[in-house]
């Protein structure tokens, strides 16, 4: 039994990672293919690093993932903690379904909504050209598919902690608004970093969306992969799916590595107590 | 004391107001664009011309719930190992089903088409010639490769919390570990497979770069349909289609999330 999970782990992991290794294996290909491999060479890695066209949507990628992160955790963790404080049923069911409807909805439709919408904005202030708002839009659109993750992942931390310790604070003659800054977030810490983690990396990995709303003159990363795999792919791409790959499995570990410690730590100061 | 309830929940204001602005307004606006034409008159003509896409919607739902089932059937197996694990090895399982994840989709699509490819890397390593890319069984392994962790994730939440002495009971009272696995622990993991079930079902149906690039150009699915709408400029007929298809994902969650009342098993780790 134990054998036979063992292999059954071993295949399913293998299947998941062959694309990844052969993707790896071609980035370093000295020939124009992705099914031949000729001999290795670092020729892909310096044309990726030659393109301007790659820094610009990396960058507006990061700028983008970064903005609509900070947007959306400032605006779910007040959410999530006014939806704590409300105090019919009725209203904190509506209000949360509508938040969810970005996360169950399919992406093209939540990017077709989007995209229309735009289309009136645009019709209603008179604006012809559409990059003009393009940025604007990019930035509503991932705000508003991150805010449900946010506040999914901030609500919970607040139900758990409940009401005692603020009140306490409140006694103690904070105001309602000092009460939550200095008492009730720093306990609710570990959920709004998390959310705002996921926003961010949702906001990174989105193509669907941002296919839909995307300006010509704002292009980012997937949107920069979909135009070069509409085209015979060049090993370039390989290289540069690679990197992110590398860097993504490298923060992975760390992150591992650090959350080990924490837990060693913690381990040894419940020791102490005892 | 109403105006103070109103007070209190202050903070929810600034969500409320966005997301009114760019959830509810956006759907809105399709709904608009689904009844008019292209002048902007109110017409019937787009939902009348979605019986014309009614074979394309029958093979996304086939193929995306072959999809999800074989997720199922391969995810269940692997979330039940690596819960069954050793703490260290658990994490380490969770590390590398996550990595796939955090490749962008379409990298890791365009990959499995590099090597499925008549000329690609498996042909040309085996010096065979085997048609793999433009079939539906490379569409759905696409989907299966792209959606599995999907599936894997919230089903292993959900299986770890499950109490180690239910075994113990179950067997205690005569159980056999067939009996227990269908009686007990599947019936308990049932909030995360509904959760799995979702995640993978409702990305699949909806895909589009994972038929163009798997199908080879022979197979168009709803999302294709979709995207092409929005690329040649016929939106009311897209937003007709985005429309229908997002009631009847809607109503289908909401019916199976009534299966698992009471119990947000582990939408996301």
């Amino acid at each position: 039994m134990k054998y036979a999970s063992r292999i059954y782990l071993c295949l399913i992991f293998s299947v998941l990672y062959i694309p990844i290794f052969t993707l790896i294996l071609f980035s370093f290909n000295v020939e124009n293919s992705t099914a031949e491999f000729a001999g290795f060479s670092l020729r892909w890695y310096i044309e990726l690093f030659n393109s301007p066209e790659t820094f610009t949507a990396l960058r507006n990628t990061l700028l983008l993932a970064v903005l609509s992160a900070l947007l959306s955790t400032v605006i779910g963790t007040a959410a999530a903690e006014g939806i704590y404080k409300m105090r019919s049923r009725f209203i904190k069911g509506a209000i949360t379904s509508v938040t969810n409807i970005p996360m169950m909805n399919p992406d093209i439709v939540t990017g077709m909504s989007m995209m229309l919408f735009f289309a009136a904005v645009m019709g209603i202030f008179k604006i012809s050209d559409y990059n003009e708002i393009g940025f604007a839009a990019m930035l509503i659109a991932h705000t508003t598919f991150c805010l449900p993750y946010v506040i999914l992942s901030v609500l919970p931390r607040i139900n758990e902690l409940g009401d005692s310790l603020s009140e306490a604070a409140l006694d103690l003659g904070c105001t309602p608004v000092s009460a939550f800054f200095r008492v009730k977030l720093p306990n609710i810490m570990p959920g709004v970093i998390s959310g705002m983690v996921m926003a961010f990396t949702l906001s990174l990995d989105d193509f669907v969306i941002s296919y839909f709303v995307g300006p010509t003159n704002f292009q980012t990363l997937p949107l920069l992969i979909y135009s070069m795999t509409k085209k015979k792919v060049t090993p370039d791409m390989y290289a540069l799916s690679t990197i992110i790959i590398v860097s993504v499995f490298i923060l992975l570990i760390i992150s591992n590595i650090r959350s080990g410690k924490r837990a060693d730590e913690n381990k040894r100061k419940r020791g102490a107590v005892k | 004391m109403k105006k103070k309830s109103l007070m209190r929940s202050i903070a929810a204001a600034p969500h409320i107001f966005w997301a009114v602005l760019f959830i509810v307004l956006p759907l809105i606006i399709v709904g608009v664009y689904a009844f008019t034409d292209a002048e902007g008159n109110f017409s019937l003509a787009n939902i009348a011309a979605l019986t014309d896409y009614v074979p394309i919607f029958w093979l996304s739902l086939e193929l995306s719930v072959i999809a999800t089932a074989v997720c199922l059937v391969i995810g269940y197996p692997l979330a039940y190992i690596i819960a069954k694990s050793s703490p260290r090895a658990q994490k380490i399982f969770i590390m590398l089903l996550m990595l796939p994840m955090w490749t962008n989709l379409l990298i890791r699509t365009y990959s499995i088409m590099a090597i499925l490819d008549d000329g690609g890397f498996l042909n040309t390593l085996l010096n065979t010639s085997f048609h793999i890319v433009g079939t539906k069984g490379a569409v759905i392994f696409g989907m299966v490769y792209d959606f599995l962790p999907y599936m894997v994730l919230p089903i292993y939440t959900c299986v770890s919390k499950i109490d180690k002495h239910m075994w113990e009971a179950a067997s205690d009272l005569g159980c056999s570990p067939v009996k227990t696995m269908l009686k007990v622990i599947f019936p308990l993991s049932m909030s995360g497979i509904i959760s799995g079930v979702t995640m993978v079902l409702v990305p699949s149906i909806s895909t589009f770069y994972i038929s163009q690039k798997l199908g080879g150009g022979t197979f168009e699915l709803i999302g294709d349909t979709i995207e092409r709408q929005f690329v040649t400029g016929a939106l009311n007929v897209g937003a007709a289609i985005s429309l229908v298809m997002m009631v009847l994902i809607l109503i289908s969650i909401t019916v199976m999330n009534r299966f698992s009342e009471g119990d947000e098993g582990g939408i996301i780790v």
